[in-house]
């Protein structure tokens, strides 16, 4: 027996409640029509082709997704064995008693926006880059083969590796966060038990803790990635912003699928070159929601205690 | 553990506990360089915005407008009041659907629809703050509105804030004890009196906490902002018009050729940074002393 009043106010909190599942069918709905008409001229050549040429209105995507892959594949690489072994040294070896505040300081470094991150990447690393790095990188493998190729070419500081470097540092934070509420989810029972047996530290991480959260880093690993895929502003100002054809060499200015359509939004004159810069929010929504729902999955897994952290 | 290892003994097994003892040491100093690293580095982008955004600041920083391309000086006034509309308006459109959808989803639990909303907010979450803009961008600026518009860019953050309060609300309203719910149920009020005059005013605190949360993190958001909001170095309160923002105004300074540019982004970026941090820490807190009591 509900009240008048009751349903009332079921009614509107559940009608604004479905605004939410509302707005999203709404996103994925409107960009597919408004991508339809680059979709149906260029079909899956989209995502394979090379050449964007606003002028013949020859649009093909792939030198982007290229750039999206080699950055995000360089952030993760260089940034998951930095935050898991600083997740591991936060919550199996610092002093009890600073463990909460490192933590705490590292969760407020993930809000730091990303433009800020793009300035000091721009400013700081970027001439640190052209100067030093890259050019000690060239010397020190250049003479390999094929591992060279990776470091010919001119340089110039603003390029995919750059790019793929400030991503590295952009989603350290929220992979370190991640991967400390995972593994301060494994029953420490299971710690005492290793060490009650006779195992150093180490022998216990890698023989108990590490295995039991094993799901929840893949987790927190897919959930970085998923930061690096999206991430517009910081890589916009380093990665080089130019549609060159794909090179082996990671020393080449290029694009990424985001910093593309920040970059050239404002000359979409005409409505293929709209429906094309669509078409290519309409590949990272796809990914992006593949990639979180499985990431969300595989920490649900190891029962992580999600209660506070909205990621 | 060192007693542990040195209580074992035996000749044969003397070099093999050396090579866990050496394992355990290398293993120890790998893992605290790699938490030197990260927190070295993210305090190093810190103490960079401190030291090189402090010298821009100055009154006529906070006062004025920015001035024409290549002219020393100017400010980020447009910015700071463009922000705080954006995010005000942002939040007067996201603060009602996120908590109402965490109301639906903790309060009227039964529902299988209670799970679709659930389920949507966590993929808003993830969605890339660029493909938003794109979506405001497609829908608004050149559809229902025709131009780059401040209000655009209010739909574009309240976007990514509706999840952000909606799942952060659903955890506070989590932590109300059914006890409290189940007492006024019994004393005969019916469910929305018991939402209305029990829950809500009980995770109050918890509330506010989201919602400033929530505005916090989508202040510091640029790209759906380029993309809808635009910027403006004019004062302009018109949410029809385009409007300046701080990130924006950042990226603006950033870009141009001009040293006392640089320095002006540094500046904005600091005040920020500052505002972000100021807010996070003063949650922070504030949550701390309520659980204490």
């Amino acid at each position: 027996m509900r009240s008048r009043g009751d349903r009332f106010f079921a009614g509107s909190v559940g009608g604004l409640a479905m605004l939410v599942p509302a707005t999203l069918l709404l996103i994925t709905a409107l960009l597919l029509i408004e991508a339809f008409p680059a979709i149906r001229t260029y079909g899956l050549s989209f995502l394979t082709t090379t050449t964007w040429d606003p002028v013949k209105l020859v649009f093909g995507a792939g030198a982007y997704v290229f750039g999206t892959l080699v950055t995000t594949g360089i952030a993760v690489v260089l940034a998951a064995p930095v935050a898991i072994g600083a997740a591991i040294f936060l919550t199996e070896y610092a002093p009890r008693p600073t463990r909460a505040p490192l933590g705490f300081l590292i969760e407020v470094l993930a809000y730091i926006p990303s433009i800020v991150y793009g300035l000091w990447g721009f400013f700081v690393v970027v001439p640190l880059m052209r100067s030093t790095i890259e050019p000690a990188l060239q010397t020190t493998f250049g003479g390999i083969p094929i591992v060279g190729s990776l470091f010919s070419g001119p340089i110039v500081g603003l390029d995919l590796f750059m790019g793929g470097v400030i991503l590295a540092i952009m989603i350290l934070p929220i992979l370190l966060t991640v991967t400390r509420e995972v593994l301060a989810a494994v029953p420490s029972t299971q710690r005492e038990g290793m060490l009650g047996l006779g195992a150093t530290r180490w022998e216990m991480v890698t023989r108990v803790v590490l295995p039991y959260a094993r799901a929840g880093i893949a987790g927190a690993i897919i959930l970085g990635i998923a930061r690096a895929f999206g991430e517009t502003m910081a890589v916009t100002l380093v990665v080089g912003n130019s549609s060159t054809a794909i090179s082996p060499s990671l020393f080449t200015p290029g694009y990424t699928m985001a910093s593309a359509i920040a970059n050239q939004f404002t000359e979409a004159d005409s409505d293929l070159y709209f429906s094309a810069i669509v078409e290519i929010a309409v590949v990272l929504l796809l990914v992006a929601i593949v990639v979180n729902a499985a990431a969300r999955l595989l920490i649900r897994r190891t029962g992580a205690a999600r209660e506070g952290l909205v990621l | 553990m060192n007693a542990a290892l040195a209580l074992q003994s035996g000749v044969g097994r003397n070099r093999v506990l050396r090579r866990r003892h050496v394992l355990e040491q290398t293993m120890v100093v790998l893992l605290g360089t790699a938490t030197l690293l990260a927190g070295g580095l993210l305090a190093l982008i810190l103490g960079y915005v401190i030291v090189r955004g402090l010298p821009a600041l100055d009154l006529a920083f906070f006062t004025e407008r920015p001035r024409p391309f290549g002219v020393t000086g100017g400010g980020i006034a447009p910015a700071l009041i463009g922000t705080l509309i954006i995010g005000l308006v942002a939040g007067v459109i996201a603060v009602p659907i996120g908590i109402s959808a965490a109301i639906f989803v903790v309060e009227y639990r039964s529902g299988r629809w209670a799970e679709v909303v659930r389920f949507a907010a966590e993929l808003m979450a993830g969605l890339p703050s660029i493909v938003v803009g794109v979506f405001v961008w497609a829908f608004l600026v050149r559809g229902v509105i025709g131009n780059y518009a401040g209000i655009a860019g209010s739909v574009a953050l309240a976007v990514i804030m509706v999840p952000i309060v909606g799942r952060t609300a659903e955890e506070v309203l989590r932590l109300v004890p059914n006890s409290l719910r189940e007492a006024a149920l019994a004393l005969g009020a019916p469910r929305w009196r018991v939402v209305l005059n029990v829950v809500l005013p009980t995770a109050r605190a918890g509330l506010a906490t989201a919602i400033v949360l929530a505005i916090a993190r989508a202040a510091g958001e640029t790209a759906p902002l380029l993309l809808t909001a635009l910027g403006n170095v004019f004062f302009s309160a018109d949410l029809f018009k385009p409007m300046a923002a701080l990130p924006l105004q950042i990226y603006q300074y950033a870009v141009a050729p001009y040293d006392d540019w640089h320095t002006k982004a540094w500046g904005a970026s600091l005040v920020l940074v500052a505002v972000i941090a100021a807010v996070s820490l003063l949650l922070r807190l504030a949550i701390r002393r309520g659980t204490a009591s």
